[in-house]
């Protein structure tokens, strides 16, 4: 005779489906430029609204002479940025001077914003260690090549914040493909576990390189990927200035006031290549995916937001962007005149003293130096 | 003076450091009220509070990541690696960020870090505790490897490793911490980084060792000398960068020297002590530079430690066929 007892029956599938739901994404303006959310607009002033503009204009301008500048060869290394504008720019205008950065190989516009010298900029990516000397005072890394190593350094940066007292946050930033790193998760993990004061930010740009997003994980988005750490997680429209500054100054203000970590995924799009280095999206893309997210361009929902507001018009962009060329071009003259890097400025920047076997290579390369 | 095992003495140095420098922080795996897996940092926490002594998560590279990210805000930290074999889980943030942190910022930020973590064989450890892995660290531009062989000097490296103002690789033996007390000063004394000792005084051969083989070489040179052969044996303390001029002036004055590791013959630093001799003093040389060095196979299963590791007796049989070379 057939067993009667009943079959208990765990729904394993509805737990995840109560998860993802709890993950929507945070809109504040749409395609067109419109206020889709009221109570999420963030208190900013005209000035404000147009200051973030202007940066993310002249920065579009930077990515079209940057790749330009790549391919007359003035440039070395060189991820792009266009169509990240408002994930770049928007989470780095929520933060305060005393914030410390740790951005990954694509992020060299927060730093650059955040005070690095254009000029140093562009050392970096020719590669001249100079470009990497960052100001006193300016509270940024160099960019970070080892996907996630930022993540647990940043870790140790909001835990020396909240030993040393200061209102302060660790921002770090990596990619889609990123969130599937160790380091990642140690660094989410540790932050969460000290309930240090850090933001975390994934710009899920879709690709990494070749490799969509769907390769990289079964889970729906990445933002919920800080239930692992015990953290708060949202999921924002990375096309939308408005809404991705809202995410991070709520992050910021948790974060400074003891509430721990956020992780922050930003749905974003990177028009160009992976890198300049022989990169060729349409290998794994469509143009019509292209031209989807082309819809979505930040810039053109935000200058439209703007315009109708009354506090933008084309004479500002078009200022705008003059100025950006300008610098641009000062900043190519600086980084030409800067002297080029000797073996023995290599030696010196390894230690503080130099051991004896430095020491000794110092005198022969200083002697092959000056002949 | 008090009379100190190696583990005391390196307690001693933690607790000199977390006094005299506020922006000294230990951490690690279960470093905090449990006092360290060895007993390393017993009672530091109940004396220097939470907030300078503390656990971390059970994640290596995290670990590595967690001492960076705190040097930006002026910390000198002393993060421990459980067993030196974890290594591999944390060699990113050694190799691959602390080492490099000073050049590739052209000296905007450095790293004052010095990694505290037990290694050695023989004493019958599990898989990947017991590897001796100094030859991985030895490679990398931009660290300091410290091995010490005694109490003494446990001390006044380590209080030189936590004050360097680059990060310091501190290999602490495992059959070393409680083998045997020595006479180690209760103040503070640093010993300078990079520089050898001469442990025992010889005129016919040269032994170059670091850490256990320390002892191994100078119970070997003892029998020796009970043969007629005297020996010098060189306790290197630094195993990158190595102190060249005390090893070649003592080859000038042997002319004969062999090298004693723990760690397979294509591994550890050997290797590179013989090409320095061989660059430096060829023509002192009245035989070729040997080397003792374990089987080039994976660290043994426990028990087979003894046939495995190196010791005095493999230590007297190359000696020998250097002397009578």
């Amino acid at each position: 005779m057939a067993s009667k007892t009943k079959k208990t029956q765990f729904d394993a599938v509805k737990t995840l489906e109560n998860i993802e739901g709890q993950f929507e994404m945070v809109q504040i303006l749409n395609e067109k430029g419109e206020i889709v959310d009221d109570s999420l607009v963030p208190e900013l002033s005209d000035e404000q609204l147009t200051e973030l503009m202007r940066r993310m204009v002249y920065t579009r301008i930077l990515d079209q002479r940057s790749i330009s500048l790549n391919r007359q060869g003035r440039l070395g290394f060189y991820a792009p940025t266009a169509g990240q504008e408002a994930s770049q720019l928007a989470s780095h205008f929520a933060l305060e001077k005393e914030d410390f950065i740790l951005p990954g190989y694509r992020d060299v516009p927060q730093i650059i914003w955040h005070g690095l010298p254009l000029y140093k900029a562009f050392l970096f990516s020719r590669g001249h260690f100079v470009g990497n000397q960052i100001p006193e005072g300016v509270n940024v890394i160099p960019p970070q090549i080892i996907i996630g190593a930022q993540y647990v350094q940043a870790a140790g940066v909001a835990l020396g914040f909240k030993k040393r007292g200061k209102q302060a946050v660790a921002v770090t930033y990596t990619g889609d493909g990123g969130s599937s790193q160790g380091d990642f998760y140690e660094g989410i993990n540790f932050a969460g576990a000290y309930s240090a004061p850090a933001i975390f930010i994934v710009q899920n740009n879709q690709f990494a390189i070749s490799t969509p997003r769907e390769k990289q994980t079964a889970a729906t988005t990445i933002a919920q990927k800080a239930i692992a750490a015990g953290i708060p997680g949202v999921l924002v429209d990375g096309m939308d200035p408005l809404a991705v500054y809202t995410v991070v100054k709520e992050a910021r203000e948790r974060a400074i006031n003891g509430g721990g970590p956020t992780l922050i995924e930003t749905m974003c799009y990177r028009y160009g290549p992976h890198t300049m280095a022989g990169d060729d999206p349409t290998r794994y893309r469509t143009s019509d995916t292209d031209s989807e997210w082309e819809k979505k361009d930040p810039l053109v929902r935000f200058r439209n937001y703007l315009v109708n507001k009354g506090i933008w018009n084309e004479e500002k962009e078009n200022e705008i962007i003059e100025q950006a060329k300008e610098d641009i071009k000062e900043a190519i003259k600086k980084a030409d005149d800067t002297p080029k890097q000797k073996v023995t400025d290599l030696i010196s920047n390894m230690y503080e003293e130099l051991p004896n076997n430095l020491q000794e290579q110092y005198e022969i390369y200083k002697e092959k130096e000056s002949k | 003076m008090a009379q100190m095992t190696m583990i005391q003495a390196i307690t001693d140095a933690l607790r000199t450091e977390l006094r005299n420098d506020e922006n000294v922080l230990v951490f690690g795996e279960d470093v905090g009220v449990n006092g360290g897996v060895f007993r390393a940092t017993e009672g530091l926490q109940k004396e220097f509070g939470e907030d300078r002594v503390f656990d971390t998560p059970l994640a290596e590279s995290g670990i590595g990541g967690l001492a960076i990210g705190l040097t930006t805000q002026g910390f000198r930290p002393v993060p421990e690696i459980q067993f030196f074999g974890f290594l591999f889980e944390v060699m990113d943030s050694v190799s691959g960020q602390m080492a490099r942190w000073r050049y590739r910022t052209g000296g905007a930020f450095h790293a004052p870090i010095t990694i505290r973590s037990p290694f050695g064989g023989g004493v019958h450890t599990p898989e990947m505790h017991a590897d001796s892995l100094e030859g991985l660290m030895a490679q990398q531009p931009g660290l300091k490897v410290v091995i010490p062989s005694t109490p003494y000097d446990a001390k006044g490296l380590l209080i030189s490793a936590i004050r360097d103002n680059d990060p310091v690789i501190f290999l602490e033996h495992m059959k070393l911490y409680r083998s045997f007390r020595q006479e180690v000063p209760e103040e503070e004394y640093t010993i300078p980084l990079g520089k050898a000792e001469v442990k025992r005084e010889g005129s016919d051969l040269t032994i170059v060792a670091y850490g256990a083989m320390v002892h191994d070489s100078l119970k070997a040179a003892e029998e020796l000398e009970k043969e007629g052969h005297s020996v010098e044996v060189i306790d290197l303390r630094t195993i990158s960068p190595l102190d060249i001029d005390t090893i070649i002036a003592s080859v000038e004055k042997t002319n004969r020297a062999i090298v004693v590791q723990e760690a397979q013959k294509q591994a550890g630093i050997a290797a590179q002590v013989v090409a320095e001799i061989n660059d430096r003093a060829i023509l002192s040389l009245e035989a070729p530079v040997l080397r003792v060095a374990a089987p080039d196979t994976v660290y043994p299963f426990s028990q087979a430690e003894p046939v495995w590791l190196p010791n005095h007796k493999d230590i007297i049989e190359t000696a020998k066929k250097v002397l009578q070379f």
